[in-house]
C-alpha cells in the first residue's frame, strides 16, 4: 500500500488497469444477466425471483462498503495515508447508492410476494439505519470545509459506526422477535438450488467489481478535484505577485 | 486533579443551570412533546396508557439530544475549550464531568417529571414507576451518545439538524431496550422486567466507558 501513498503513482496504477476492470466488470455482468435470463422460475415466486440477481449483490456490497470505509478511516488515523481519506469520501456516497438500490429492489419484491412494500421486519430495519448512517456520513463530509479536518472527524464517525452497527443490528433482531415470532420472511424458503445459485454468484462478483472500478474512478476525481482547487488558489495568487515583480523592476 | 474535575462540574453545573432557559426549559420542552402527541393521535386513553411509555422515552430522546448541540459549541467559540485541552485534567474526562453536570442539571429533573406526566398519558400506575426507572438507567447513555455528536460538530457555525442527524441511528438500541423494559410486566408482557433492563444498563455502562474516548478524539481532530 505504501507505493500508492503517491497520487502519481496511484493516477497512472489506475489509468492502467481501469479499461482491463471495466472490460472485465461489463463481461461478468452481461453473463450473470444472461445466466439470470435463462435460470429457470422458481417453484413458487415464478419469474419474480430474478429480482434476487440485482437485490443480494447490492445487500452484501452496502456492508462490505462499509467495511472498507473502515479500512479507509483506519488509514486516515492511524497511518495517515494520504489516499485514505480520499477512498472514504468517494466510498459514502458509493455504499449510501448500493443501499438505496437493495432497500428499492426489496420493495419491488416484497409487493408481489408478501403483500407490502414494506414491513418492519429485522432485516429491513437494519439496512435502513445503514442507510440512515451512511447518510449521516455524507452530510458530515459537505458540513465542515476544511477537507483535512472533515476527513479526520468523518473517520472517527465511521469507527463510531463500526462499533455501533453489529450492536443495532443485535438489538433490532431482538425488537423484531418480541413483535412479531413467526415471521413471513424466509428468504428463499429452502435452499437456493443450484442453477439459480451460479448466476447470483456471478453477478454478485460483477457487482463487487463494478463497486471497485467506480471507487477507483471516484477516488481519481477526488484527486484531480484537489489538484484542481490547489491551481485555482495559486492562480488567484499569481497576479499580486506578478504585479509586485513588475513594480519592483 | 480531582479538584480540577470538580471546578469543571462546578462550572458546568452553573452555566447549564443559569443560562439558556436552565434546568426548566428542557422540562418544559418534554412537556411540550407529549402534549402535542394526543393532537395528533386522538384522545383515546386506552390507546395513549398503551404507548405512553413509547411516548415518554421518544420524548426523552428528543428532550436529551436537542439540549445537547451547545455542549462544546460556546466553550469552542470563546476559547475555553482550547483551555481545557491545555489543562491536567486528561479531555476524556472533561467529556465526562460535562456530561455528568449537563445530566444532573437538564434530565435528572426530565425524569423526576416523567411520572407526572406519564399520569397525562393515562398510563397504569405501576408502569409510571418501571418508565422511570428505565429512563433513569438509559438517559445518561442517551446523553453521552450525543456528547460524541457534540464533538464532532463543535467547530461548525451552522450545525443545525446535523447533530441529531448524525447521533439518532445510534441511539435505537438503547430506546429499543429502554421501551421493552417500560414496557415488560404489562398487558402482554411475557418477559420478566430484569431482562432488559439489564441490557439496559450494559448499553449505559458500555457507553459510559467508550463514548468519551470518541468525543475527545472528535474534539482533538476538529481543533488541531
Amino acid at each position: 500500500m505504501r507505493n500508492y501513498a503517491n497520487p502519481t503513482v496511484f493516477m497512472e496504477t489506475v489509468a492502467r488497469w481501469l479499461p482491463w476492470l471495466a472490460v472485465a466488470t461489463t463481461t461478468l455482468i452481461s453473463l450473470g444477466l444472461w445466466m439470470a435470463w435463462r435460470a429457470p422460475p422458481d417453484y413458487q415466486q415464478g419469474d419474480t425471483v430474478k429480482i434476487m440477481y440485482v437485490h443480494v449483490p447490492s445487500a452484501w456490497l452496502a456492508s462490505l462498503i462499509y467495511m472498507v470505509m473502515v479500512a479507509a478511516a483506519l488509514g486516515t488515523l492511524v497511518w495517515h495515508h494520504p489516499l485514505a481519506d480520499a477512498a472514504q469520501r468517494a466510498g459514502a456516497p458509493l455504499g449510501a447508492g448500493f443501499t438505496l438500490i437493495c432497500l428499492a429492489t426489496g420493495s419491488i419484491w416484497g409487493k408481489p410476494e408478501w403483500g407490502t412494500w414494506w414491513v418492519w421486519d429485522a432485516r429491513l430495519t437494519s439496512v435502513l439505519v445503514l442507510f440512515l448512517i451512511y447518510l449521516g456520513l455524507i452530510a458530515l463530509w459537505r458540513t465542515i470545509e476544511d477537507q483535512v479536518q472533515a476527513a479526520r472527524l468523518v473517520s472517527i464517525l465511521t469507527l463510531v459506526g463500526a462499533i455501533n452497527i453489529p450492536i443495532i443490528k443485535f438489538s433490532v433482531d431482538w425488537w423484531n422477535t418480541l413483535h412479531q415470532p413467526a415471521s413471513v420472511f424466509r428468504l428463499g424458503g429452502p435452499t437456493i438450488a443450484l442453477p439459480l445459485l451460479w448466476p447470483l454468484l456471478v453477478m454478485a462478483l460483477g457487482f463487487t467489481l463494478l463497486f471497485v472500478c467506480l471507487h477507483l474512478m471516484a477516488i481519481r476525481n477526488e484527486i484531480l478535484r484537489r489538484r484542481l482547487h490547489r491551481l485555482t488558489l495559486n492562480a488567484v495568487q499569481a497576479p499580486a505577485s506578478g504585479f509586485s515583480m513588475e513594480a519592483t523592476s | 486533579m480531582r479538584s480540577a474535575a470538580l471546578a469543571l462540574f462546578l462550572r458546568e453545573w452553573r452555566v447549564t443551570r443559569r443560562l439558556g432557559g436552565g434546568a426548566a426549559m428542557a422540562v418544559i420542552f418534554f412537556l411540550i412533546l407529549i402534549t402535542i402527541v394526543p393532537f395528533a393521535i386522538g384522545p383515546d386513553p386506552r390507546l395513549l396508557g398503551r404507548i405512553g411509555a413509547a411516548i415518554l422515552w421518544i420524548a426523552a430522546l428528543l428532550a436529551t439530544l436537542i439540549g445537547l448541540d451547545r455542549l462544546f459549541q460556546a466553550d469552542a467559540e470563546d476559547g475555553s475549550l482550547d483551555l481545557l485541552r491545555l489543562g491536567n485534567l486528561p479531555l476524556e474526562l472533561v467529556v465526562l464531568v460535562k456530561c455528568a453536570a449537563h445530566w444532573l442539571a437538564t434530565i435528572v429533573p426530565l425524569v423526576i417529571a416523567a411520572p407526572l406526566f406519564g399520569l397525562l398519558l393515562a398510563m397504569p400506575a405501576a408502569q409510571l414507576w418501571t418508565v422511570t426507572l428505565t429512563l433513569l438507567i438509559g438517559t445518561p447513555a442517551l446523553t453521552l451518545l450525543g456528547a460524541i455528536g457534540a464533538g464532532l460538530t463543535a467547530g461548525l457555525r451552522r450545525g443545525g439538524l446535523l447533530m441529531p442527524v448524525l447521533i439518532l441511528p445510534f441511539t435505537i438500541p438503547v430506546l429499543i431496550f429502554g421501551v421493552a423494559a417500560a414496557n415488560a410486566g404489562q398487558g402482554a408482557g411475557f418477559m420478566p422486567l430484569h431482562v432488559p433492563l439489564l441490557v439496559l444498563t450494559a448499553l449505559t455502562l458500555a457507553t459510559l466507558a467508550l463514548a468519551p474516548l470518541a468525543a475527545a478524539w472528535a474534539l482533538r481532530a476538529g481543533a488541531s
